[in-house]
């Protein structure tokens, strides 16, 4: 019948290994595996692709993405893909972090990488707790958010308040791209993508460094289910970290 | 017509950035510390101009993990620096170690603990010996005792790092830093650039199956084979140890002494020698492996021991190691932030010499 | 008419898919899968009513969704 015609619209992308991944239901960490995965085969990338792969949940992404990998000590992947980069000038180069890894013991890292200009694209999936570990604060923990080390909720007279980073990192002067977006649903999805598209265009086009912040869930460690954690994200999420592209330097004229 | 060789007048310091080029080092990450800033200084442009790339990183940490970066991906890659931030690359360092990642690193040794001083001293030994940062692991240690020895092992040095795949520690001193001599410099007739091309991270042209680079090891049983592979690397290195021996063959009385201090120690032996006393001299020039083997041989033929560092006794426990079965080291010890001379070696080698 | 298929041994039951189904024609199923997962399904009576949109399967954070997609039949031919 309408069999005959039927046509595949959607399946898992080539670069994106066949296997079940060891993420607990509902992380978005896979969402954001898909869409990298996705825009590697689109732009023809994967096998000129050097990963490096950072630590946390996402410390096994070299098993569920066909590219080769280096591992990186906690925080220092921006520092080790510079290596990587400089080395091999003419590989597209990404590092792949979660907020503890960036944002905490990563600061120095990730900053000093934007502002030199690396010529290279972090995806930086940003879930407010240290995951792997079992569910401490983390840099981007928000206000009154109870974690294993704030068991009263974040208070900012103890522990500051949760950091913006693509705020931060656009601010710097070698950064060419910096957006945030968040995989809660298909619209904010399908511009995530666009995105670390554009990231990724910037490095082919040896433009300058890109950065990408995806909102994300950790139901598990914010003791939700899948589809509270994920609202979490349009309730409490969105409202302190605003979508969008804070610095595009193809829209300022060009790069000096 | 014979060409003669160029001679050059450089400092340590240079003598070795001019060794990494020869050796077609082909980038530099390296952070400002007194004082070895003559080798970020001098790669900040010869780097550069010898079509490689140079980063000041932001931290020695950085520098480290951006050597870790270019070591992976199979290229010929060094950082420097010195005591307080070879402190800050351990962590990188064991990371290199556990991921078998080729790189060299130099540590021009200042005084220590703490912020120290800015003189020179032989306090990192242990570090620089024993796996400075956390595992069970080693890198291969060299120590050059002139500025033509510093130039040629750092050459050396590449060449260990990609045979055998393992982070090399190229361990001076702020004497040997800072002071100048005429060296002949040379290139290695051939540097095989691209070597690392089935392991490295490279990138899976030709849709190769993929490689990894990682020290982590979790399913059962893998970290403990990991750990065993690793033994076995450094087993074979015991073949590699190195020593120089100066008036070793009639001496009663052998001092032990490495880098900037084994020459200060040569230097004691001549005087003494000139008076016709049997002194001798034992440099050990890799400190990783240690040349058991040959100070062994020494202590059989019953001499006796004299090591002398300049720092607390550190060398003394590989001495002592080595010698154990069938002797024994005395110590002295040169403080570091007091800087030594021949003279102040005499003393406690004749105490020695009349003391048994 | 397009359908979806589950991958049932990759489905972790999150149930991200019912929150953007257009339709509203995925359900959580009893059954469970090797994991233990109760796993994602589209009745058999909802199957027609599916519009081959991809929603579900670009919110799945398994990949564990392939979407086929039929042209409606043009009237008159």
């Amino acid at each position: 019948m309408s069999e005959m015609n039927e046509k595949l619209v959607f399946d898992k992308p080539e670069s994106v290994i066949d296997r079940a991944t060891h993420y607990c239901p509902g992380c978005h960490h896979g969402v954001a595996h898909r869409l990298v995965g996705e825009l590697l085969d689109e732009m023809g990338l994967a096998e000129n692709t050097l990963l490096t792969a950072s630590i946390g949940c996402s410390v096994f992404l070299y098993n569920y993405l066909n590219v080769d990998a280096v591992e990186a000590p906690h925080g220092r992947a921006p520092a080790v893909a510079t290596g990587v980069k400089r080395a091999r000038p003419d590989k597209f180069v990404f590092t792949y972090q979660g907020d503890g890894d960036l944002a905490s013991i990563g600061m120095a890292e990730i900053m000093h990488a934007a502002n030199r200009g690396e010529k290279f694209s972090v995806v930086f999936v940003n879930n407010t707790v240290y995951g792997m570990t079992g569910g401490q604060m983390a840099p981007t923990t928000m206000i009154g958010q109870k974690t294993t080390t704030t068991p009263a909720g974040r208070c900012m007279t103890h522990e500051g308040a949760p950091i913006r980073m693509t705020e931060i990192i656009a601010s710097l002067g070698g950064t060419a791209f910096a957006a945030r977006g968040s995989l809660d649903c298909v619209k904010n999805i399908r511009k995530a993508k666009k995105y670390l598209k554009k990231a990724f265009e910037f490095q082919q086009n040896n433009t300058g460094f890109g950065f990408v912040e995806l909102l994300s869930a950790c139901p598990t460690n914010w003791k939700m289910t899948p589809l509270q954690a994920n609202e979490r994200i349009q309730n409490e999420m969105i409202p302190y970290f605003p979508l969008g592209v804070y610095k595009d330097v193809s829209e300022e004229g060009g790069v000096c | 017509m014979t060409k003669k060789p160029e001679r050059i007048f450089v400092k340590g310091n240079e003598a070795i950035a001019r060794g990494a080029l020869a050796a077609k080092c082909k980038c530099f990450f390296g952070y400002p510390i007194t004082p070895q800033n003559d080798i970020p200084e001098f790669m900040s442009s010869e780097m550069i101009k010898a079509g490689g790339d140079f980063v000041q990183a932001e931290s020695e940490v950085a520098a480290a993990n951006m050597l870790l970066g270019a070591g992976a991906s199979g290229i010929r890659a060094m950082t420097s620096s010195s005591s307080p931030g070879m402190s800050l690359k351990q962590e990188a360092i064991s990371y290199m170690a556990g991921s078998e990642i080729p790189a060299v690193i130099v540590n021009v040794n200042r005084g220590g603990p703490g912020l120290g001083d800015i003189g020179p001293a032989q306090g990192d030994y242990y570090q620089a010996t024993r796996g400075g940062g956390h595992g069970d692991y080693r890198h291969f240690t060299l120590a050059p005792g002139n500025v033509q020895e510093a130039y040629d092992l750092t050459i050396r040095a590449f060449d260990i790092a990609f045979e055998h795949r393992t982070p090399v520690l190229l361990l001076a001193d702020a004497i040997l830093g800072q002071m100048k001599e005429p060296i002949t410099p040379w290139e290695p007739e051939k540097v095989d650039e691209e070597s690392g091309r089935d392991w490295a991270i490279t990138g899976r042209d030709g849709g190769r199956e993929k490689r990894l680079i990682k020290s982590l090891f979790l399913a059962e049983g893998e970290l403990a084979g990991q750990n065993k592979h690793l033994q076995a690397k450094y087993d074979a290195w015991t073949d590699l140890a190195e020593a120089e021996q100066f008036e070793t063959e009639d001496a009663d009385l052998v001092i032990c002494a490495y880098g900037s201090i084994g020459r200060i120690a040569k230097t004691a032996v001549r005087k003494f020698r000139a008076e016709g006393k049997k002194v001798g001299l034992f440099r050990p020039i890799t400190l990783y492996p240690f040349p058991n083997a040959e100070l062994l041989e020494l202590a059989k033929q019953g001499k006796r021991f004299l090591t002398i560092e300049h720092n607390l006794g550190q060398m003394l426990d590989d001495v002592r190691l080595a010698i154990r079965t069938v002797a024994d080291s005395d110590f002295y010890a040169i403080y570091p932030g007091n800087l030594p001379t021949p003279d102040e070696l005499e003393e406690p080698i004749l105490k020695c010499l009349e003391g048994k | 008419m397009s359908r979806i298929e589950v991958q049932e041994d990759r489905c972790k039951g999150c149930l991200l898919c019912t929150t953007v189904c257009p339709v509203d024609i995925i359900v959580q199923s009893d059954r469970f899968n090797v994991s233990g997962y109760k796993v994602a399904e589209v009745p058999e009576a909802d199957a027609d009513k599916c519009t081959g949109c991809a929603s579900c399967a670009m919110i799945c954070p398994d990949v564990a969704i392939k979407v086929y997609r039929t042209p409606k039949k043009k009237g008159g031919k």
